[in-house]
């Protein structure tokens, strides 16, 4: 219980963090940044294996981040996990700062694993960091974060045959989602349904979950610990926008930020959000 | 008369081969992805021999980029090949952004370049490879001239640069000539021949029709120079500008596209530098389509007579 109420507080800190980033920035990703707070918290403050002293170390657990859109939430949750000061957040998407609109390697910035922005490349990237990892007899796990409506681009597909083929059971996939994207619902895009029987279909082991829900979280990551022998998807149902009810599932904070009123105004809402709580 | 002499014939693919089975026996990093295609390719010199550093991932390019840099993350030196025009075109983002963005020692080896793929048509014949990659920052593109380059650029590739690098050969067999002795150094060049009236910048399989244009000129009591330009980028500055200065006309020569081609890449040198009149032999804005490779090189000016032909043109522009 400690736990879930010490998790539940991290990620209300990222949220306001995320929420200070992009009115600063102008720019930004507010929707989707603020959805992913609760995995991001859970992931890093709870399920994997690193070391913010130590970025490099070769048996940590590796994040690759495929929806490079929502870095912020990444650089926020580093941030509080040590990896740097949290002064260096307010320098997202300015010239010359490590945080760059979507993550950029050659930056330097500590705890970032890969360049990425470029939709549909980052399971092959984790498929490939898998592997190698094994061959090293490096017990580690890679996390592949992607967004439900990067699925529609083909080369996930190519990935997802391949984890399977070389049974790659330290690959996680987390598929955030919030069934919205920057035209509108997935569904009306470009429908991905049914997931669980497309991920299935290429040997994937499928667990659902409540991607805002602590407690939810932690007994899914439990779970797919336990599977051997195949690589696991998590389809975790979020909110874009999570945390800020005035914006909850609203496809339009897909790919804005919020100006400083707004900004004052959603962390009010996000206050009494988690006062409830 | 022939001044040049060569070996044997044998298709550049089979130098791929040899280099990869060389590098993969010294560097126990090297790793190889196989697109479905892996004789054809030459990749087959680390899959037989190295079947447990070798990974099959089928008929996807667009994942064995991706795959081979998520690989290159955990050390590995992998190498990735197919056909060029596939594995560049088809997963060029992927290489921009894996690949290239994130600085990753991936080694991508595009073969059947060029029209002398022949009967295949143009879906296979790569003629816009090297435009596409040239404007990447960070990737080396080696374009050797024959089988025993294509090894040397292949070991070079791991030993030399530690990025990404693009290695074009083809399918055709082709004289085997260059010189055994010489060492293969990424960003120089080699001059072939030295004369003071046009200077031929040629790359890949046109190294040996500049030759063979050398020795028709000849005849003529023209005398030009040769330069094998293997490593199009970084590409031979000094050289080239040497070159030009003595002979203030020039030729490039390319089994590829001249826009952002061989002939691209050196008139930027020259423009910049030391400006001279510049004809260039390449695929003039078109596809191939299937034939012969001879007649095929022939038919679209890329041959040792189309190299005649624009000495010609070019030494009538001499300043």
């Amino acid at each position: 219980m400690e736990l879930i109420q010490k998790l539940k507080h991290q990620a209300y800190l990222i949220r306001r963090s995320v929420i200070e980033m992009l009115a600063e920035a102008g720019s930004g990703h507010l929707g989707g940044s603020l959805g992913l707070a609760d995995i991001f918290t859970v992931l890093y403050f709870n399920e994997m294996r690193h070391n913010s002293k130590s970025p490099e170390w070769i048996e940590r657990d590796r994040l690759i981040l495929s929806i490079g859109h929502v870095a912020p939430v990444l650089y926020a949750t580093l941030a509080y996990a040590g990896y740097f000061e949290k002064e260096e957040l307010l320098t997202l998407r300015k010239l010359g700062s490590r945080l760059q609109g979507h993550p950029g390697k050659d930056k330097g910035l500590p705890g970032i694993e890969i360049s990425s922005g470029s939709l549909g490349q980052g399971l092959s990237i984790a498929a490939g960091l898998a592997l190698g990892l094994k061959l090293d007899k490096i017990n580690a796990r890679v996390f592949c974060i992607c967004g439900d409506g990067e699925l529609q681009e083909g080369s996930v597909w190519e990935a997802a045959m391949s984890g399977a083929h070389y049974k790659l059971d330290n690959l996680i996939c987390i598929v955030d989602r919030n069934k919205v994207q920057i035209d509108g619902k997935t569904s009306d895009v470009m429908e991905i349904e049914p997931l669980a029987l497309k991920w299935a279909s290429f040997g994937w082991q499928v667990f659902h979950t409540d991607g805002n829900n602590i407690s939810e979280l932690l007994k899914t990551f439990k779970e797919v610990n336990s599977v051997l022998s195949k690589p696991k998807v998590v389809i975790a149902n979020t909110a874009m926008g999570k945390g800020v009810k005035s914006i909850e599932n609203d496809y339009k904070w897909h790919g804005k930020a919020p100006d400083k009123e707004q900004a004052e105004k959603f962390l009010k809402e996000l206050e009494n959000e988690y006062s409830i709580i | 008369m022939s001044t040049v002499s060569y070996r044997n014939l044998i298709p550049t693919r089979q130098g791929f081969h040899n280099g990869i089975k060389i590098i993969a026996g010294k560097n126990r990093n090297i790793v190889g992805i196989g697109s479905d295609i892996t004789v054809s390719v030459g990749m087959d010199g680390i899959a037989n021999d190295f079947p447990q550093r070798f990974f099959s991932l089928g008929i996807a390019e667009q994942n064995a980029v991706t795959f081979a840099a998520g690989l290159a993350l955990t050390g590995k030196i992998p190498f990735v090949a197919s056909y060029a025009t596939f594995i560049v075109m088809r997963a060029l983002d992927q290489i921009r952004v894996s690949v290239c963005y994130n600085n990753l020692p991936v080694k991508i080896g595009g073969a059947h370049a060029g029209i002398s793929v022949g009967p295949d048509g143009a879906t296979h014949q790569a003629l816009e490879d090297i435009s596409a990659l040239r404007a990447l920052p960070n990737m080396v593109i080696l374009s050797p001239a024959d089988a025993s380059q294509t090894e040397k650029a292949v070991i070079a590739a791991v030993e030399q640069y530690n990025g990404p690098v693009y290695i074009r050969y083809g399918r055709e067999a082709m004289p085997d000539f260059t010189d055994i002795q010489e060492p293969f150094i990424i960003g120089k060049s080699q001059v072939l021949r030295e004369g003071k009236d046009c200077v031929i910048y040629a790359t890949g399989h046109l190294v040996w029709e500049a030759l063979m244009a050398y020795d028709i000129l000849k005849q003529q009591n023209i005398i030009c120079t040769v330069v094998n330009i293997y490593s199009i980028k970084p590409i031979d500055v000094e050289t080239i500008i040497e070159t030009a200065k003595v002979c203030k006309c020039a030729v490039t020569a390319e089994e590829h596209q001249i826009i952002g081609g061989l002939g691209s890449a050196v008139t930027e040198v020259l423009s910049t530098n030391f400006p001279v009149p510049v004809e260039m032999v390449g695929i003039n804005n078109c596809f191939g389509e299937s034939g012969k490779p001879l007649e095929l090189m022939h038919k679209y000016k890329i041959d040792r007579y189309a190299i005649v032909e624009s000495v010609k043109k070019s030494l009538k522009r001499k300043i």
